[in-house]
């Protein structure tokens, strides 16, 4: 009998009323008294010097009230970055300027040069047209390896290359690994692109800029998924307003993904404008100001060689990976393809040596960031690619090649620097098996073979690392900011609790969610519950939602600021009913005595706090409030299994998802519907992913998949229903949930388990040679391959 | 700047309009009705569908001025007269149909306008249909079961193959 109530139940979502009767409050529908309208000049060309701006006319334009350059924002400070690296020799990463608006050059196709504030938006976006600029257009760097070569043209005139840095990792295993791969009985090579991808969440951004003169306040609205890092990274490193000063608000937002962790140019614009100009200022992105202005995901390039001896135990694991940042650093780029990447390389194997090098490099392109899995999907494609190919070479079957070399025992220290303290990867790689219906895949096959396609079976498994922490640790790992989380909980005198926590809700149904956990905790309903989250008005300072750490870092500061007011909260029951604090119980949302009938509901204590005439007031003070910031142990490792079968048309190359099963180990799960809801979305991406999404540039750094016309997001029927699984539950051991994560799993997992099923087809139908294709896997590159 | 009245979730609505001023902008700034997104610029997303005389319209391909004397029907009027949920709307709510919800409203009206038309679909023609609406959170198979459920059919054996 399903729960139908705290952790484990799935109640229905209390933000969907909202959404589904249209009185959602996206950042786009709040409107400020007096607001004016921001357009941008973005730079056509990808790498340009600017010779001169010429506003006169578009100053005159009907309605403009002013036009803001470079020059405006000079004495400014840039957009910070902040991740720093430190390279294999020990020297830290170039990090280039940042400008909020492009001083001297433009450097991708989108960079702001101008912005025009108006009294409406078409007036703001007509004056931006009549903007003149000269322009010497540059050569473009594009390709990440030629802008590495000795005579490359450089993105920043003030570094010393377009090398941002070289970093080994471990670089200690270094010759170890180069050892052990001579050595080994066979090595399996691959090369393979993870393509740049667009995160693209539905809701465009849009940011408002609004002060109050009298108070010298400054307000931003934002499409952000963490509303205080954006207060203190814009007011601390951008424009020199303390954070008492300003007051950061996203309210509904329509997706993340990743892309809405960063700073943003426009972010600073608009609140540095709405201070010059003494108004409101609004600027609402159009779609195709997303695609060359919203931070890019993926974009690796990787040479990975798997060591094995005869009987297919993993040696070692050498990976070469150019990872590409854009023209900028984004806020965490420099985080992604370094500690988020190479410290999965280990997966799910106890390979005892492993060596990553990744050179990150400045190109003419929009920067590129964290992208829902950022680096634990570029890790898990490679490994999980290889060992397919692996398995092939070695005549063996792929589930046993993987279960030979899976971790059974934990916790488990990787050669890569961190700890796994639980998992049972078998259990998932069984349960998918089972749910996949794999015995009956020959029975598949030969029904498609009748309909004259040729069908695949591709496996996978793979493991992530989530909330990331403790920030001691990640401070040594070159993260300008810690990685806890915060929550306040607030019990009102009537007995109500506000939730004011540091997680941000865009779609994961916090508001839904974290009631289930105080009401398994207290007895009380959910209804009693209320969350509270996106203004650094109300929730304490927290780092917000991104690397699936809500639950197990939001959640953990939640039970913790929870524990306190329980403890509190029974030693006011205890001077009511003249007790012992040690000997009451809290059960159904009432205070008992242990052993007795003497009881005192929840509401009664709480008044008690708020009006505390019979009180204890020389042990404990008045009210019932209490903050927690959780800082935790170790990241949480979520893991799973997920097999796919494609039928390919060996006509076209037309590849069809024809069932995906994802097994999953989320450790305790608290709202089943929400966690299959956030892998069904993964695997859309994910598999999106694989088959479909690709962000081009041309030789001269035009964006080439600029709208939804040219860049292919998944639709419902290029996708099946999923069968997914989350029964098989080694909970986290280091957090008081014992809850892993779920939001990255579906786009971590997919595509490997869909190109694996794409190769399988080809080599089960003669296509011997195609041992890979590189994603995405595109009618025209599948039979290209088929037909090479 | 030219006045355009039509019939808003049956009441009569009027605002300033441009020539260029597209029905979405007129929805969300004249007559501020926000449940009306806005999610791309090529009329490729969807959530901005909305009814023009009883046919679902992508609001950002017509111009307000196109809708003058029409009747419109916007997500904020499709609950029941109480205030309550409408049959569409629970089953999305039911079956997990919605994530972040900036695309939700135009799939609804895209829902209703396909059942309207097609009252018990097949799965692929609820798949088909939705070509012109872009879910980036949900991978669409809750959005698919609440479809499907709200076109009175039995969907439990929807959740595996």
């Amino acid at each position: 009998m399903p729960k139908d109530h705290g952790i484990g139940a799935s109640p229905k979502r209390r933000e969907d009323v909202r959404f589904l009767t249209g009185a959602g409050n996206y950042t786009d529908d709040i409107n400020v008294n007096g607001q004016a309208f921001v357009a941008f000049l973005r730079s056509d060309v990808a790498h340009g010097r600017i010779n001169s701006i010429d506003t006169s006319d578009a100053a005159a334009m009907p309605g403009v009230v002013r036009i803001f350059t470079g020059a405006d924002f000079e004495g400014v400070g840039g957009l910070p970055c902040g991740w720093g690296i430190t390279d294999r020799h020990g020297n830290p990463q170039q990090e280039p300027a940042h400008p909020v608006l492009a001083q001297g050059k433009v450097r991708h196709v989108g960079d702001p040069i101008a912005a025009v504030v108006a009294e409406s938006e078409s007036q703001a976006r007509d004056a931006a047209e009549a903007i003149k600029t000269d322009i010497e257009e540059l050569p473009a760097v594009v390709d990440m390896k030629a802008a590495l070569a000795d005579n490359a043209v450089k993105v920043h005139d003030d570094l010393t290359s377009n090398l941002c840095y070289d970093w080994g990792f471990v670089e200690e295993n270094k010759a170890a690994v180069e050892e052990a791969i001579a050595g080994a009985h066979r090595v399996t090579t691959l090369e393979l692109v993870n393509q740049r991808l667009v995160a693209n969440p539905m809701e465009p951004r849009v940011a408002i800029g609004d002060y109050a003169a009298h108070s010298g306040d400054s307000t931003l609205y934002t499409t952000s998924q963490n509303p205080h890092v954006i207060r203190l990274l814009m007011g601390a490193f951008v424009l020199g307003i303390p954070e008492h000063k300003l007051r950061v608000v996203a309210p509904d937002v329509g997706g993340g993904f990743g892309t809405k962790i960063f700073h943003y140019a426009e972010e600073a614009f608009c609140t540095f404008a709405a201070k010059a100009i003494k108004r409101p200022v609004k600027w609402t992105s159009s779609r195709s100001e997303a695609f060359m202005s919203d931070a890019h995901g993926r974009d690796h390039v990787t040479k990975i060689e798997l060591a094995m001896d005869a009987e297919g135990n993993f040696l070692a694991v050498r990976t070469d990976t150019h990872a590409n940042m854009g023209a900028y650093l984004s806020t965490f780029a420099p985080a992604v393809p370094t500690w988020l990447h190479g410290t999965l390389m280990a997966g799910n194997y106890k390979t005892p040596l492993i060596y990553v090098n990744v050179k990150a490099v400045f190109t003419n392109t929009v920067p590129v960031d964290a992208y829902r899995g950022a680096g634990r999907p570029e890790a898990t494609y490679q490994l999980e690619r290889v060992i397919d190919k692996a398995a092939r070479e070695m005549g063996m079957d792929p589930v046993e090649l993987r279960q030979k070399n899976f971790v059974t025992e934990f916790p488990y220290e990787t050669p890569v620097a961190v700890v796994y303290d639980t998992g049972d990867y078998n259990a998932t790689m069984d349960k998918a098996l089972l749910i996949a219906d794999r015995d009956g895949f020959a029975t598949r096959e030969a029904a498609s073979k009748a309909k004259g396609k040729w069908r695949g079976i591709g496996i996978n498994s793979y493991i992530e690392a989530c909330g990331i922490a403790p920030s001691n640790l990640v401070g040594q790992l070159g993260a300008r900011a810690g990685l806890y989380e915060s929550a306040t909980v607030r019990v009102n005198a009537t007995g109500g609790l506000v939730v004011m926590t540091g997680s941000h809700s865009h779609g994961q149904g916090h508001e839904t969610a974290f009631p289930q956990v105080i009401a398994e905790m207290t007895g009380l309903d959910e209804s009693m519950v209320e969350i509270v989250h996106g203004d650094t008005a109300t929730a304490p300072m927290g780092m917000g939602t991104y690397g699936s750490r809500s639950i197990a870092v939001g959640g953990s500061a939640m039970v913790r600021a929870t524990e306190k007011i329980i403890n509190k909260a029974k030693k006011i029951a205890a001077h009511l009913l003249e007790s012992a604090d040690s000997d009451i119980e809290l059960k159904d949302g009432n205070f008992t005595v242990a052993g007795t009938d003497k009881s005192i509901d929840w509401g009664s204590v709480c008044l008690a706090a708020y009006v505390p005439h019979n009180y204890p007031l020389e042990d404990i003070e008045p009210g019932l409030e209490e903050t927690a910031f959780y800082d935790p142990a170790n990241f949480t490792y979520p893991a799973g299994a997920y097999i796919c079968e494609v039928e390919v048309d060996p006509d076209t190359g037309q590849v069809s998802i024809e069932r995906f099963t994802a097994a999953d180990d989320f450790g305790n799960v608290i709202n089943p519907m929400i966690v299959e809801g956030q892998v069904h979305g993964g695997l859309a991406q994910g598999i999106g992913q694989a088959l479909m999404e690709n962000c081009v540039y041309d030789e001269n750094g035009q964006l080439l998949s600029g709208s939804y016309m040219d860049y292919a997001m998944p639709r419902a029927s290029d996708l099946p229903n999923f069968d997914v699984d989350h029964s098989s539950q080694t909970p986290c051991t280091h957090n008081p949930l014992g809850v892993k994560g779920c939001g990255e799993a579906g786009a971590i997992g997919s595509p490997p388990a869909v190109v694996n099923a794409v190769v399988d087809a080809l080599q089960r139908n003669g296509k011997n040679d195609v041992t890979h294709i590189d994603m995405p896997l595109t009618p025209s590159r599948v039979w290209a391959a088929m037909n090479s | 700047m030219s006045q355009v009245t039509m019939t808003v979730n049956g009441k009569e609505a009027s605002g300033n309009a441009e020539g260029r001023t597209l029905l979405s902008q007129f929805l969300r700034d004249a007559l501020n009705l926000t449940g009306t997104h806005v999610g791309c610029d090529t009329s490729q997303c969807g959530a901005c569908v909305v009814h023009v005389n009883g046919e679902a319209v992508k609001s950002c391909t017509m111009f307000a001025a196109e809708a003058e004397g029409a009747v419109v029907t916007t997500i904020e009027g499709m609950a029941d007269a109480d205030g309550s949920l409408g049959t569409i709307q629970q089953a999305f709510q039911d079956h997990h149909g919605l994530q972040c919800g900036f695309c939700t409203p135009g799939m609804v009206m895209s829902t209703a306008a396909l059942l309207k038309d097609n009252p018990k679909p097949t799965e692929a023609q609820v798949r088909n249909y939705l070509e012109g609406n872009i879910c980036r959170c949900t991978g669409y198979h809750n959005i698919v079961k609440a479809i499907m459920a709200a076109s009175g059919q039995d969907v439990e054996a929807m959740a595996a193959e």
